[in-house]
């Protein structure tokens, strides 16, 4: 291909893309992008925790055997499947079975929680059990309750062992949000796709595509890296 | 203080301890020392419930910190149905017995052959659930009067020093922040680390660390504490600073239960020894018999070993 067909090419995408209702695709894509990955990380975060912290509990008790089950089908659910199965169940089928209405965006910021919590339940049971269990014996021995020593003490440092791998779910979810819009969600890639569409042109816009995810991504990774330097600073010696 | 009633420990299928019953009385310092594997770290940990005895019972003064064990309650093997049962046989073969023959030879034989089962009865269950409710104290409302020092130090590598020391007394309300903050920094001024109560856990040498969880424990003003190798993952010139951190402390009259090797620092400070090997108690004496005519034959080999 010619220097002089780029150009062309080139020029074409950018007439389009200069377009005030290209420009709101765009911005609504990224948008879409960011709030499903963001808001898909917290619910995951927070309910991977949880059925991480299920399926550590002391399994001598009943209650404990029973939510660690729990939390062993969970994940075997949604590991087990791919995430854009997941979507289209959730979408196609779940939701009219049980006749509800919902917006495509906020079920896929649901279901990319739900998805990641699987996985972030996972870097969590690791993270705590790569603590040393005398830090929870010497938070006990002093009267500490198992919950406050779990979130005072072994969390931080669970934290920052495994933080590397929750920035690597982090930004796995950012590029899978790339699949949202099979359920009809505008996401980044929807919003290239919608320029190409225009004069079937598709080469500059998944180019540009291409390179807006690595230099989102490339964001992200700099913000974990600040992130565990701060966390890092028990570590000093 | 803390008394040990007939404590089973199990590991799976390794029996840990077997049947062990010690008494730490006030003020008093208890040293325990044994072959490695023979029980006796396993013994402290017992006594604030870091292990779960299999049986037995442990007392912290008169609160009960395990679940009642019915063989060390004769009243409580009396209302159980095998005993009813056992007894009303017993009298039938031999008329000619009295009625505490009968009594003493059936609770010898329960207690023997581990006869109570699960299920034995409303009274017996009633009487249990009356002895626990009447002496029960929450584990971690125990603990609170109970420090312990590891061989491993165990700060919490996470916060600094002063918040090693003040987290544990401020999140239970035993004191406020300032007051917390000001006994920390006495206690920190005391072993000369005050300049320390900034750093991290991470910056310190072995030395430093097992002194500040010395301090850290008797931050909380405990009523006994437990010493579990306190030297054993020490520097050899680190060890005699902790140590004296440790004599000081007893000098206080603080009532310690210390699994050590340090047999010079066991002679000095204990009141009472406490021999531990394949988890019984084999000997026990104040420390200048225990030293010098020990009685029991794996004592003696132990000694020779190791003095």
């Amino acid at each position: 291909m010619s220097f002089k067909n780029f150009v062309f090419r080139w020029n074409l995408f950018w007439e389009d893309a200069t377009q005030p209702v290209y420009m709101d695709k765009l911005a609504e894509g990224l948008r879409n992008t960011f709030l499903i990955a963001a808001i898909g990380f917290c619910i995951g975060f927070l309910l991977g925790t949880i059925l991480a912290i299920f399926k550590l509990l002391p399994k001598n008790s009943k209650l404990g055997k029973t939510l660690s089950t729990v939390a062993d089908v969970y994940v075997a659910i949604f590991r087990g499947t791919p995430m854009v199965v997941q979507l289209l169940v959730a979408y196609y089928v779940l939701l009219p079975l049980f006749g509800l209405k919902a917006p495509a965006l906020t079920v896929a910021e649901i279901m990319f929680g739900l998805n990641s919590a699987a996985y972030v339940c996972e870097i969590m049971r690791s993270g705590i059990l790569s603590v040393d269990p005398g830090q929870m014996e010497a938070g006990r021995s002093m009267g500490l309750n198992y919950i406050q020593t779990m979130f005072r003490i072994v969390f931080p440092q669970a934290i920052k062992n495994i933080l590397p791998t929750l920035g690597n779910e982090l930004i796995t979810l950012v590029k899978e949000t790339s699949v949202v819009s099979l359920v009809g969600a505008t996401d980044l890639f929807c919003a290239f796709q919608y320029i190409g569409n225009n004069n079937y042109e598709y080469m500059i816009p998944y180019l540009m595509m291409a390179l807006i995810y690595i230099a989102v991504i490339i964001i992200l990774t700099l913000i974990i890296k600040l992130l565990e330097r701060r966390l890092r600073a028990s570590d000093k010696r | 203080m803390i008394s040990v009633k007939n404590i089973y420990k199990n590991f799976g299928s390794l029996q840990v301890l077997k049947g062990v019953s010690c008494e730490v009385q006030k003020g008093e310092k208890v040293v325990i020392i044994g072959p490695s594997g023979s029980g006796k770290s396993t013994l402290l940990r017992c006594m604030n419930l870091l292990e779960i005895p299999t049986y037995g019972e442990i007392w912290l003064e008169d609160k009960l910190l395990t679940p009642i064990d019915p063989y060390l309650h004769f009243e409580v093997i009396r209302l159980s149905n095998t005993y009813r049962a056992a007894y009303q046989v017993l009298k039938e073969k031999n008329p000619e017995l009295s009625d505490q023959e009968i009594d003493a030879e059936v609770i010898r034989d329960i207690k023997a052959n581990d006869l109570l089962k699960k299920n034995e009865g409303k009274e017996y269950k009633q009487e249990i659930k009356r002895l626990f409710k009447q002496s029960y104290i929450d584990i971690n409302l125990a603990r609170q009067k109970v420090g312990m020092v590891f061989q491993h130090f165990n700060l919490f590598n996470n916060l600094t020093v002063l918040k090693n020391l003040t987290l544990a007394p401020v999140m239970l309300k035993l004191k406020t922040q300032e007051e917390a903050t000001q006994k920390a920094m006495e206690l920190l001024e005391r072993i000369g680390l005050a300049d320390k109560a900034n750093a991290y856990p991470a910056t310190l040498s072995g030395g430093q660390k097992q002194r500040i969880a010395i301090v850290r424990a008797l931050a909380m003003e405990p009523q006994v504490m437990l010493f579990d190798e306190p030297t054993s993952a020490l520097d050899p010139e680190m060890v005699g600073e902790v140590l004296e951190l440790m004599k000081e402390v007893a000098n206080e009259g603080m009532t310690m239960v210390i699994v050590t090797h340090e047999m010079g620092f066991a002679k000095e400070v204990s009141d009472r020894i406490v021999f531990v090997d394949e988890g019984v108690i084999k000997e026990e004496n104040n420390p200048k018999d225990f030293f010098e005519n020990p009685k029991d034959e794996r004592l003696k080999e132990f000694l020779s070993k190791v003095l």
